[in-house]
């Protein structure tokens, strides 16, 4: 991979920045991190088809902080609405009634209450047509927009607004990454906004790809997960040194793991720090369910032999 | 110009060739079917340079055709009844994006109980959805509505989607002569698309379908929509106009018959309209001075047509084949509205529901239509809504009943009167 990128080093990364200031996302966004430096990496020559959530509120009237293009759709169909741009902008290139270069990738921006759900089925099924386009999911792991009830990318025992039991959420995050491959794409990588140089390449790879791609980013999200601001960059780099984030790519039918952590964080280190895993903890710690997330992390790890 | 004996479908699908629509996202549903199988043939016979997506449900269906119209091309889609409600959350959003597109609907019931046949509740579930409306009653009015709906959603003044509007089965699969007019000709009534400042483009960024905070930028969105809707009424009227000086055929938003001199009048659109003509002039032969007026157009409301039409008049008889439970007749309700306190109102309005679910409406029920209003108007009393059935019908259910009570262990006495 790093042959063929330009970046080689933090240095290399974009110094100025695409995405404009002064957005209504909260404090210490993961989420928008990531967007924001996916976006430096892609240029303005994008648009983004968003689904309902979080970032619909990014271009709020007559404001937007993006450089490109936007349309909002709804939160079920973000595909079909790259479906129907790629096409026409397609049809118009095949007619000669536009230039290569007014040409654009079209990028679906979605969070993880659609990605995983709602928008599914659109995503299946484009997938299935081998629509050109990049699908950029921040997972928050919660239906965040809407005051962080649980979605299917809801971690196991976590805290949400619909899930405030003893047990937190009783059911698993699902494998969408897993779920892309199987389903046919050309590139699905995971992602997160605390290691740039990681996420950068991914982009500038996936841009250059065809077909149906997904950029999968956690998102940690001081709001929903109930933490401090100020610690989410060091949330994230947990995230990924406890083994809990994977940050992996999938490209000419192979997975590869691009960071395995050598010898990973403890679990419980990522998990005490946020708020919605605090009953795990507090008043009593239990013990048996921070076992079994720790050995559900270990059983992946020695599935893909690390 | 050529004529041939074709289905309603078949004529939607030729007006969808002859508006040279660019892109057809689509999606099967009985009685729309047939018209993405025919465009779909012809594209992949070369014979129409178009591009049809079959997408996986109705709501990416629409979210693809406003998507792509918001893009700078000329789109098309059909659908019916179940999938006209599964696109429902984006009909009111690419209605919002001012994506002109078209969309032909293939009127059928709604479950439940799920049924194939035709009625009007899956049109006027969509009617505020600010997609405007023309609504057919024969198969050369489909083709030619196809057409008159792309200049009119285009129409700088109004840049609002439109919906052409067909009975299942009763059009869609009845083949009558049609006049499919050659292309040519209708290069001259409708140029090429021009999307004007509606498209993306890399280097023009444009962000459609924002977000507001607060009610005022909302309503002055809203707003917009309504005027652009209502200023469609106008561009209508130069459009039909446009269209009879090319095609020799008139389509006013309002369609009269033997409404002149009468005193009584049915009111209701689509197919069925046809057995009221029909009604009409049998009850014409009878002396009874009996008219009929058939909205086209149905968004923008026609409410100064008629109002014209209807002055003076004695009363009339709203028949529609759509039923908003626990209020009645949406037809009814929207002329109400419309003739409430204007000159020359007609005292009467009476309301009939029928022709639900495929259900005929006969002549015999016509007939009691216009006795039943004939005397209303004598009286001076408007009657009570009625849910037309016939006594043949009736007992049918009776019998249907009798053998759930029995099953159920119920005596006679329990039976629902
Ligand atoms: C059809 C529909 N149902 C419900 C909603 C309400 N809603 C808006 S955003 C949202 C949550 C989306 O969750 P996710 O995709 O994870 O994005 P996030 O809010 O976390 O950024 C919901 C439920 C909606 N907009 N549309
Ligand atoms: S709720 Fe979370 S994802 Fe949404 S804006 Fe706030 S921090 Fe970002
Ligand atoms: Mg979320």
């Amino acid at each position: 991979m790093s042959n063929d990128t330009r970046f080689h080093d933090i240095k290399d990364l974009p110094s100025t920045h695409l995405l404009g200031s002064g957005t209504p996302m909260c404090a210490g966004c993961g989420g928008l991190q990531a967007v924001s430096q996916i976006y430096d990496v892609l240029g303005p020559n994008t648009i983004f088809v968003n689904a309902a959530g979080c970032m619909t509120l990014l271009s709020v009237y007559p404001f937007t902080p993006f450089r490109g293009s936007w349309l909002y759709t709804s939160m079920g169909s973000a595909p079909a609405g790259a479906q129907g741009v790629r096409d026409a902008l397609d049809i118009l290139r095949d007619r000669g009634k536009i230039e290569a270069s007014e040409d654009m990738q079209v990028v679906v921006l979605t969070g993880d209450g659609s990605a995983y759900g709602m928008g599914l089925s659109a995503t299946s099924g484009a997938i299935d047509r081998g629509l050109d386009f990049i699908y950029l999911c921040y997972d928050n792991e919660g239906y965040g927009n809407t005051g962080q009830q649980t979605s299917a990318a809801t971690p196991h025992a976590a805290r949400t607004s619909t899930s405030t039991g003893a047990a937190g959420y009783p059911g698993f995050k699902k494998d969408l990454f897993s779920i892309w491959v199987a389903n046919g794409a050309s590139y699905v990588a995971t992602v997160i906004g605390t290691e740039p140089l990681d996420l950068a390449r991914k982009i500038e790879k996936a841009a250059k790809l065809d077909g149906p791609r997904m950029i999968l980013s956690l998102a940690p999200c001081p709001t929903g997960w109930d933490y401090d601001p100020k610690d989410s960059a060091e949330i994230g780099r947990l995230a990924v040194k406890t083994g809990v984030w994977p940050l992996k790519e999938f490209a000419d039918g192979e997975v590869t793991h691009n960071k395995k952590p050598r010898k990973r964080v403890p679990v419980v280190e990522y998990l005490e720090r946020q708020g919605r895993f605090a009953h795990l903890f507090e008043p009593e710690r239990q013990d048996r369910v921070l076992a079994d997330i720790q050995s559900k992390v270990d059983r992946y790890w020695d599935a893909v032999g690390s | 110009m050529s004529r041939r004996l074709i289905t309603g479908n078949a004529a939607a699908a030729w007006g969808a060739r002859l508006a040279r629509a660019d892109y057809i996202p689509a999606f099967p549903i009985t009685p729309q079917t047939e018209i993405i199988e025919t465009l779909g043939n012809w594209i992949d016979h070369g014979e129409m340079p178009a591009r049809m997506v079959m997408l996986e449900s109705e709501h990416s269906m629409m979210t693809a055709a406003g998507a792509a119209a918001a893009t700078g091309v000329r789109v098309f889609s059909a659908t019916s009844s179940q999938g006209l409600l599964h696109a429902m959350e984006m009909l009111y959003a690419v209605a919002g994006w001012r994506a002109p597109l078209v969309l032909v609907n293939v009127s059928r019931g709604l479950a439940s109980p799920i049924t194939l046949e035709s009625d009007h509740n899956d049109v006027m579930a969509a009617r505020d959805s600010g997609f405007l409306q023309l609504h057919c009653a024969s198969c050369q009015e489909v083709l030619d509505a196809t057409l008159i709906a792309y200049r009119i959603a285009e129409d700088p003044r109004v840049r609002l989607p439109m919906m052409v509007n067909l009975d299942g089965f009763y059009l869609s699969f009845t083949r009558e002569p049609v006049s499919i007019p050659e292309l040519d000709e209708v290069r001259s009534f409708l140029p090429d698309f021009d999307p004007g400042s509606i498209r993306f483009r890399a280097g023009r960024p444009i962000s459609q379908a924002v977000a507001v905070l607060g009610g005022g930028p909302y309503s002055y969105f809203r707003y917009e929509s309504h005027l652009a809707a209502n200023a469609a009424a106008d561009v209508h009227r130069e459009v039909v106009m446009d269209f009879e000086r090319i095609f020799g055929r008139r389509y006013d938003a309002i369609e009269t018959y033997q409404c002149e001199d009468a005193e009584i009048v049915f009111l209701m659109i689509g197919s069925f309209s046809t057995k009221a003509r029909a009604a009409v002039d049998a009850l014409r032969d009878a002396g009874e001075p009996v008219g009929l007026v058939r909205p086209r157009l149905l968004r923008p409301y026609p409410a100064e047509d008629l109002r014209r039409a209807l002055a003076g008049k004695r009363a009339v008889a709203v028949i529609d084949q759509n039923l908003s439970p626990g209020h009645g007749g949406t037809l009814h309700c929207e002329l109400a509205a419309a003739l409430y306190g204007s000159d020359g109102a007609p005292p009467v309005l009476a309301s009939f529901v029928g022709g639900l679910g495929g259900r005929d409406i006969t002549a015999a029920e016509f007939f009691e239509i216009a006795k039943v209003t004939k005397k209303a108007a004598d009286e001076g009393v408007t009657p009570e809504p009625r849910l037309l059935f016939q006594e043949s019908e009736l007992r049918e259910v009776r019998k249907l009943q009798a053998i759930a009570h029995h099953e159920r262990g119920l005596t006679g006495a329990e039976h629902v009167e």
